[in-house]
């Protein structure tokens, strides 16, 4: 469960929209369901009160809709940010992708969110769902009502939370937190440690379930292009659904290569594909590798850094020497 | 015995400056390597866009070899050091996804060089021939 | 009707694999899906597939034909291979009935010969859905989950499986196996179907209505206010679309291999920006456009052409897979009017 209350932004917005602060919330819609919520733009405290929500599963991102919408008016819009929002926040004001003076950012301390495919595994028919402090009681359409620890449906980027720690906002509702000591690299570890046969087995066997929906790509606050070259017939690689399992790969590592030093690891890529695939793994390769070939490094974590990928000093090491480093095994 | 006949197929993508150079150098000296190697000349090391090299793989190639100069050397000042951090994490990706190291590389090999590079394709072509086929990385639309 | 009893149904698969390719739902890490039957392989119990059954006949990608040029002359190579006989079995009445939704599309003039192959070789399987999830709503459509169309119609108990023949096709296919069947009566179907009735008359969709919408409604809906704020957060991406049963939107392309022309198709979606670009361009322009493109052929432009029926099947696949969660549920309460504003 939440610790701040639906009630206490659902106040704050209406006080930002009554003083004139902002014009329009983006906040998140209750949907037909207990989990299905949406976001949406909410413009008085009527609309709010009725529809708005904030629970536990008010998992996504919303940085990336300010590009758009900060294009649509003067006026400020206010936004909602969890600590691993002001990540791609801080990113794409560094890539100049919005201004900042249309937004007002709130702040919001962030419980981790749920996985609601981690519920339907054991829950196939979710007829409601409520929650305690750490305890998830979903009341099933044919077997009765099952009850999950939280902990044990908490999504897999919420378990490897990299920090609770806000790094840009106007406002903060609820405590701070501070950067998190994660084991969010063990996976990524347990791979480089396996055969190449086994990791190439691995990926050929995740890989293959990509239907090309290109869901990963339209929510990541990292992929920003105004076309991107996968949707340009002149780019000579576009397509529009992947035709074998080159185009797969060929997919997903241009994709990961181009988010490489821009990534902060929100996680959204996995928590939206339809297939889950692990795509997380292969940005925090790329995040793993960055902090061990050219130090520690977070993208977001302030606006204006300049990523390692496009910087250099004269004593890197070689493509050679970093394929050994990389494969955690040396 | 021969066992097989596999000549692996290479592309060598090859800086303007230096290497190129070093290329013309090598055939200058009549110093042989496999005419397998297909050299495509770019301006700069740092022109290679990662798309470039697995669309080599997706065309056939077996081995991709990018050579620029020596760091320090870089006709644009720097664009060799950036080439250096784009492959070492391009290759590490290429190495995770389980697609055998030993058909990427990428070497400093400057216009005086002639031997060297002939020496570098000589190398490079033995190693992936002993890997074989590229079977990882293959678009079979494109085999014959 | 015949029936087997639910342990020999390993031995019903491996008869009919004998002649056939068979596929069955079964799990995976990633949900259930379709697979091809061989010995070990168990029929999952997941309430939906992933991705729906339009793959068997209207595939992701599927190669048209090869062109090979040599000088002056242009070789055109038919890459079809003659299909062979291949049976789905578990079959929910919502993915049958996209079927028909595909055949108006494929089958009318003219004629989509690849298309037409495959169904004309697949014999279709449907299984009663005894357990609906919360987010089916085939009723809406007028389906009926506890009596679905197929070849062979079949209802599992706990402890057997009830098959009836509905065609030609179907009865050949039960006929191959009669000797591992036996007779039965339809007293244990009928219990399953008043029991199927109850369970849908119980979902939270259940009160849905598509009323409102309908052939020849285009004025109605065309110019909504609502659009702007539906179509708000949609990312532009293809997932409902290519989880959907009945979206039959395609692309041809051509690939150049290196050494011919490959002239192959894929699915397409309306939602992308790409969609449908001419030389003058994307006819839509904003997100809003393709947006409402997408709902109104499924809920307006379908059924004008296509006697009233809609291109929705309420099978949910996109309600659960829509990384906003926006979906056609909303979509229709939202515009529906007043046949939706007590739900």
């Amino acid at each position: 469960m939440q610790e701040i209350k639906r009630e206490i932004l659902i106040s704050k917005a209406a006080e930002l929209l009554e003083s004139g602060v902002v014009d329009r919330v983006l906040g998140w819609k209750a949907g037909e369901f207990d989990y299905d919520v949406t976001p949406a733009m909410f413009h008085n405290a009527d609309e709010l009160e009725k529809e708005f929500v904030w629970n536990d599963f008010c998992g996504a991102n919303f940085s990336k809709y300010l590009v758009n919408e900060t294009g649509k008016s003067e006026n400020k819009v206010l936004v909602f940010l969890k600590p691993c929002d002001t990540y791609s926040f801080n990113q794409l004001l560094t890539e100049h992708r919005f201004d900042r003076e249309k937004v007002y950012a709130v702040g919001v301390s962030c419980n981790g969110m749920l996985d609601v495919n981690k519920i339907k595994e054991s829950a196939e028919s979710i007829a409601s769902i409520s929650m305690e402090t750490d305890k998830v009681m979903v009341d099933t359409l044919y077997d009765g009502k099952i009850t999950f620890e939280r902990k044990d449906v908490l999504s897999e980027r919420c378990i490897n939370c990299k920090s609770k720690k806000h790094v840009a906002y106007d406002e903060l509702l609820g405590e701070d937190g501070d950067v998190v000591d994660s084991s969010r690299f063990d996976e990524v570890e347990k791979l480089e440690k396996m055969t190449p046969d086994e990791r190439f087995a691995f990926w050929q066997k995740e890989l293959s379930r990509c239907i090309r929906c290109n869901a990963c790509r339209d929510v990541c606050p990292a992929c920003t292009c105004e076309k991107c070259v996968f949707d340009n017939p002149n780019s000579g690689i576009e397509n529009k659904a992947a035709a074998n399992s080159f185009e797969e790969k060929m997919f997903h590592i241009i994709r990961a290569f181009h988010v490489a030093g821009r990534c902060t690891d929100c996680g959204e890529c996995s928590r939206v594909c339809p297939q889950h695939i692990p795509l997380h793994l292969l940005n925090r390769k790329f995040i793993k590798d960055i902090d061990n070939f050219y130090g520690e490094y977070q993208a977001g974590s302030e606006v204006g850094s300049r990523a390692p990928i496009v910087n250099y000093t004269t004593e890197d090491l070689e493509p050679g020497e970093a394929v050994e480093r990389g494969d955690g095994n040396a | 015995m021969q066992i097989n006949e596999y000549k692996p197929l290479i592309v060598a993508f090859c800086c303007n400056w230096c290497s190129y150079a070093g290329a013309d150098l090598a055939g200058n000296n009549r110093l042989n390597y496999p005419a397998d190697v297909k050299i495509i000349r770019v301006p700069c090391s740092c022109r290679v866009n990662p798309m470039f090299i697995l669309r080599a793989f997706q065309r056939g190639a077996d081995g991709v070899i990018i050579c620029g100069c020596h760091p320090g050397d870089c006709h644009y000042t720097s664009g060799n050091y950036y080439t250096r951090r784009r492959m070492a994490l391009l290759f590490s990706m290429l190495d995770y996804l389980g697609i055998e190291r030993e058909r990427t590389r990428v070497e400093w090999v400057s216009a005086a060089e002639g031997a060297k590079f002939a020496a570098t394709m000589n190398d490079f072509v033995e190693k992936v021939a002993a890997l074989g086929e590229n079977k990882r990385l293959e678009d079979l639309r494109c085999k014959k | 009707m015949r029936k087997i009893s639910i342990d020999k149904l390993y031995v019903l698969f491996s008869s009919i694999a004998e002649s056939s390719k068979l596929y069955i739902p079964v799990d995976t890490k990633a949900g259930a899906k379709f697979e091809e039957w061989e010995s070990g392989k168990t029929l999952s119990n997941a309430l939906n597939t992933v991705r729906s059954t339009k793959d068997f006949f209207f595939p992701q990608t599927e190669n048209l034909m090869d062109f090979k040029v040599e000088g002056k002359n242009i070789e055109i190579i038919d890459t079809r291979s003659e299909s062979e006989d291949f049976v789905i079995f578990g079959v929910r009445a919502c993915d049958v009935k996209s079927f028909e939704v595909l055949d108006r599309v494929f089958l009318s003039e003219p004629v989509d010969s690849y298309y037409k192959n495959r169904r004309e070789h697949g014999v279709i399987i449907s299984v009663a859905c005894i357990k609906p999830a919360e987010t089916c709503f085939c009723g809406t459509f007028g389906i009926d989950a506890a009596d679905p169309e197929g070849d062979v119609v079949c209802y599992k108990t706990d402890d057997a499986l009830y098959m009836d023949a509905k065609t030609e096709k179907g009865k050949k296919l039960l006929d191959s196996v009669s000797c591992l069947t036996d007779e039965a009566d339809t007293k244990a179907c009928d219990e399953q179907k008043e029991l199927i009735h109850e369970r849908f008359s119980k979902l939270p969709l259940a009160n849905l209505s598509a009323d409102a919408f309908g052939s020849g409604k285009t004025s109605e809906f065309f110019d909504a206010p609502e659009w702007r704020e539906l179509s708000q957060s949609c990312l532009g991406c293809g997932t409902c679309t290519f989880v959907c049963p009945t979206c039959q939107c395609y692309d041809i392309k051509d690939f150049n291999t290196g050494h011919g022309i490959r002239r192959f198709r894929c699915w397409d979606s309306c939602m992308y920006s790409e969609f449908t670009k001419m030389s003058a361009g994307q006819p839509r322009l904003t997100q809003l456009e393709r947006f409402r493109q997408r709902f109104m052929h499924k809920l307006v432009y379908y059924p004008t052409n296509n006697d009233g029926l809609f291109s929705c099947v309420g099978c949910g696949r996109c309600l659960s897979k829509c990384p906003i969660q926006m979906n056609i549920v909303k979509v229709m309460k939202k515009l529906g009017g007043k046949e939706n504003a007590a739900n």
